[in-house]
């Protein structure tokens, strides 16, 4: 083992060598880790994050859905009761109705009644008249009868 | 092995040698210091220029979003290279991370030279006139004092940018206390030269051992190479990367150790 100039020679060539490697080797690699360890670390926060946010999302959710639930049982219930209510005054309209139509018929009933007597009475009269000439065969002049037929029907 | 017949010790004696060039005449030939290893020199620069390419496609072409084979390769390397300067290292320089890259995956893809067979790269340039070829960059004690010297320049940088007067405090007292500051400064300097020493010697040795198993091994009939030369190398695989790790993680520890005071 002689030493001689090759020692010069290394020399130069290993400070080369470390020169060259810390100025265009080392930064570029070692910050393109660093970069990549911040961006997984970037996205795993994300993804924390956005779990929790899902959970706060899932209870508002569930807020939303418990108050529309009771809001639909209220306006149910309020359905029900405005539905008995309209029943029951359909119910009493109905009565009314019934009743009125009712008297209107027993009026009618009435009055066709009444109108019937008097036809008949009239016309009972006439007969009456007209029997009561042929007994007596002999014609009355028209005063006399209109008198006598008025008697007749008063008494009728 | 050439085409002479050559004795065990011939061969093994052809593979130790390097390729070198004489500076001063700049042919093939060796002149004392100012020679230089081109085998060493050469596979060292093609294996940083492979790492430093691959490394800045890479940089080049990084995503934030979801990486491809070849980056998330690249940033597996790179968060364990990391992470163990983060575990060690407390300081703010932003050279030591890189540092420890660069040293980890150089020494590494040197290291995995020595995987190739022992006589395919030497062969493979015989042709063109090189009598040798040694395939191993951290074989060579040049190559791993390179590094060792550089790092020492910067632990002995940090120590007085980021002690100052301190580091003299430090120097006089520790560890035995005030009373004994002659010792205490032999003690603080040998300590400090160790460092380079045992960082460039280990690693050195380790390659410079393995490699020789292996010529030895290539030494052994061609029907007896196989059993060896498979547990050889499925355990050196280990070796080259356990290798890579210790002078990475040493070059951190030291330069970590730069920067505390005590």
């Amino acid at each position: 083992m002689d030493i001689n100039a090759t020692l010069l020679g290394q020399l130069i060539t290993f400070i080369i060598l470390v020169w060259f490697t810390m100025k265009y080797v080392w930064p570029p690699i070692t910050s393109a880790i660093s970069e990549r360890e911040k961006k997984i670390a970037d996205g795993l926060e994300a993804g924390e994050r956005a779990k929790r946010e899902l959970e706060l999302a899932e209870h508002k959710a569930l807020d939303i859905v418990r108050v529309a639930k009771s809001d639909a049982a209220h306006i149910i219930d309020l359905a029900h009761k405005r539905s008995v209510q309209l029943v029951d005054e359909a119910k009493e309209d109905a009565r009314v109705e019934g009743k009125r139509i009712l008297e209107q018929a027993h009026e009618e009933f009435a009055r066709d009644v009444s109108r019937t007597k008097e036809e008949l009475r009239l016309r009972l009269a006439g007969l009456a008249i007209a029997g009561a000439e042929k007994v007596i065969k002999r014609n009355l002049d028209a005063t006399t009868q209109a008198n006598l037929l008025d008697d007749f029907v008063a008494e009728l | 092995m050439t085409t002479e017949a050559l004795t065990t010790a011939e061969y093994v004696q052809h593979h130790l040698n390097h390729l070198t060039l004489n500076l001063k005449t700049m042919s093939l030939g060796s002149d004392g210091f100012w020679t230089l290893n081109l085998d060493t020199f050469i596979i060292s620069l093609v294996t940083g220029l492979f790492i430093i390419l691959i490394m800045r496609f890479v940089a080049v072409r990084a995503t934030a979003g979801v990486p491809g084979r070849l980056q998330n390769f690249v940033e597996i390397i790179l968060n364990f290279v990391d992470k163990s300067v983060r575990d060690s290292y407390h300081g703010t320089s932003k050279l030591i991370a890189p540092l420890a890259l660069t040293i980890f995956l150089w020494v590494f893809m040197m290291n995995l030279m020595d995987l190739l067979p022992v006589d395919f790269l030497p062969r493979a340039v015989a042709p063109l006139g090189m009598p040798h070829f040694k395939s191993v960059p951290t074989a060579d004690p040049n190559m791993t004092f390179a590094m060792s010297i550089t790092i020492f320049a910067l632990i002995v940088f940090y120590n007085f940018v980021i002690k100052g007067w301190h580091l003299g405090r430090e120097f006089l007292t520790k560890p035995f206390g005030a009373y004994l500051f002659p010792l205490n400064v032999i003690f603080r300097l040998v300590e400090e030269f160790v460092k380079p020493l045992s960082l460039a010697l280990r690693l050195f040795g380790n390659m410079f051992a393995g490699e020789l198993v292996f010529i030895l091994i290539a030494l052994l009939p061609w029907w007896a190479q196989w059993l060896p030369g498979g547990i050889w190398a499925i355990f050196h695989i280990l070796i080259i990367t356990i290798q890579a790790f210790i002078f990475m993680m040493l070059t951190i520890v030291y330069l970590s150790m730069a920067h505390d005071k005590h």
